[in-house]
């Protein structure tokens, strides 16, 4: 009997009964899926690539963005997403345990695994949601011109950047944000600056040694500072007072970077957050004792194949946005 | 998946007893290779910026070939690339290798090419 069906399947390709991927039906589309994901994902890098090499002289510099630790202060560069991609990279390694351990059958070690791979998750999420508080607190602050440009300060002693209340001048202005129960009921405006345009000025006049550093990049790979008497004549072109970021304009330059900050690792994010839930459901189930039941675990090896790729788009953004 | 599993990385030079064993070994590689990325974009050597290659830095090609190391030993291992059919593995990485590779060289062109309007055009957006 058995012989006589493979000779038929083997006779007719169309008679069905082939696997010529070897893949279960739910892992195959697990793939289909991923694959469609990664085109979606490689076309915001690639969108992201376009507007960079537009702007390539005056695009922000990533290091200097990103240099804050939480809990610490001071400038560390790099030191925090690199933090972040390694606790991905391990609940990546968690993951591929359980599904071992599924493998076995043994379902304690299936739990412990997906447990830890669920924390893993929620730590990137947490660090996410704190970069992004960081990103739209900003620390600095900068100024803005005509042409949507960003003016930023420089300390000329110690070379260092120059937040703007280091020096900006208290002139006691009386200033109303013009919301909508305030003004006229149609108006809403954004929310007031610390400084106003005009304290920044006059703060900037009474101290001669900040400098002004402008968005484009010289031949060094930094960013050009202008001298006490251009600083000067810049200031002219200066129309308010940005702090922090949100998706109109932002104090690091370029406005398209803040946009692609938050929608490249806010999709990212996303892709996190929605594979936890998805963990958490199947680490639920596993405690049930449904793929038990079932005789396989090949559930938590396609959630898994979710998981994975989620660490692997991670390894895309991580170079694009913040190493290259 | 068949539960056997190719126990091999760097074609055959490490070998691994389990595949508990090869999943940690791969994770150090991974780490080694993320450590060597921070170090490199905390420091950045100054030959490497410049020293151009094809029209890009030598480190940001550095960065680039890394991760797609990167990303080759976490779909050949944590995704058991490697374990399953040829077929399988060539329709999943060749239709988005070559569907990227098209649209990034046609964006970057195009992004390019703008640049060279705003720089050269009478177009001023500095202002």
């Amino acid at each position: 009997m058995d012989t006589a069906v493979t000779t038929e399947n083997e006779g007719s390709v169309w008679g069905g009964g082939n696997r010529p991927l070897g893949a279960s039906y739910g892992k195959l589309m697990m793939w289909f899926f991923i694959v469609s994901d990664a085109l979606t994902f490689s076309g915001f890098l690639a969108a992201y690539g376009f507007s960079r090499f537009k702007f390539i002289e005056t695009w922000p510099i990533a290091d200097e963005v990103f240099t804050h630790v939480p809990f610490f202060h001071g400038n560390y560069p790099m030191i925090y997403v690199a933090f972040m991609t390694f606790i991905l990279i391990m609940s990546s390694v968690t993951m591929v345990l359980a599904v071992d351990a599924g493998h076995k059958m043994k379902q304690n070690a299936v739990i412990w695994y997906m447990f830890l791979t669920i924390i893993g998750g929620a730590i990137f999420v947490g660090s996410q949601a704190w970069e992004w508080a960081t990103f739209i607190k900003g620390d600095f602050g900068a100024l803005e011109t005509k042409g949507g440009r960003i003016l930023q300060f420089v300390n000329a002693e110690t070379g260092e950047r120059a937040a703007i209340d280091e020096f900006a001048l208290n002139l006691n202005e009386a200033r109303i944000a013009d919301a909508r129960d305030k003004g006229v009921w149609f108006t809403d405006n954004e929310t007031l600056t610390t400084f106003s345009l005009n304290e920044v000025i006059e703060g900037f006049k009474a101290n001669p040694n900040i400098l002004i550093r402008t968005e484009t990049i010289n031949e060094n790979g930094h960013k050009t500072l202008l001298t006490r008497e251009q600083s000067l004549g810049r200031l002219k072109d200066a129309v308010r007072v940005v702090e922090g970021a949100n998706l109109i304009r932002n104090e690091y330059g370029s406005r398209l970077f803040a946009d692609f900050f938050f929608f490249i690792t806010g999709f990212h994010g996303f892709h996190v957050f929605s594979g936890v839930v998805i963990n958490a459901i199947i680490f639920f189930n596993v405690i049930l004792g449904t793929y038990e039941k079932r005789g396989h675990y090949e559930m938590v090896e396609k959630v898994g194949l979710y998981w994975h790729f989620v660490d692997l788009v991670w390894v895309f953004v991580f170079t694009f946005f913040y190493l290259v | 998946m068949a539960h056997a599993h190719k126990l091999e990385i760097f074609r055959g030079l490490l070998k691994f007893k389990s595949n508990t064993q090869k999943i940690w070994g791969v994770l150090i590689f991974l780490s080694i290779v993320t450590a060597v990325e921070v170090v490199l974009g905390i420091i950045k050597p100054e030959f490497m910026l410049t020293t151009s290659f094809a029209g890009m830095k030598l480190l940001n090609w550095v960065f680039i070939i890394l991760t797609l190391v990167k990303a080759y030993y976490i779909a050949w291992d944590f995704m058991h690339l490697r374990d399953e059919k040829a077929a399988l593995r060539r329709t999943i990485v060749w239709t988005p290798i070559f569907l990227v590779s098209y649209l990034v060289f046609i964006l970057l062109f195009e992004a390019t090419y703008i640049y060279d309007v705003f720089k050269s055009g009478f177009l001023a957006w500095d202002f």
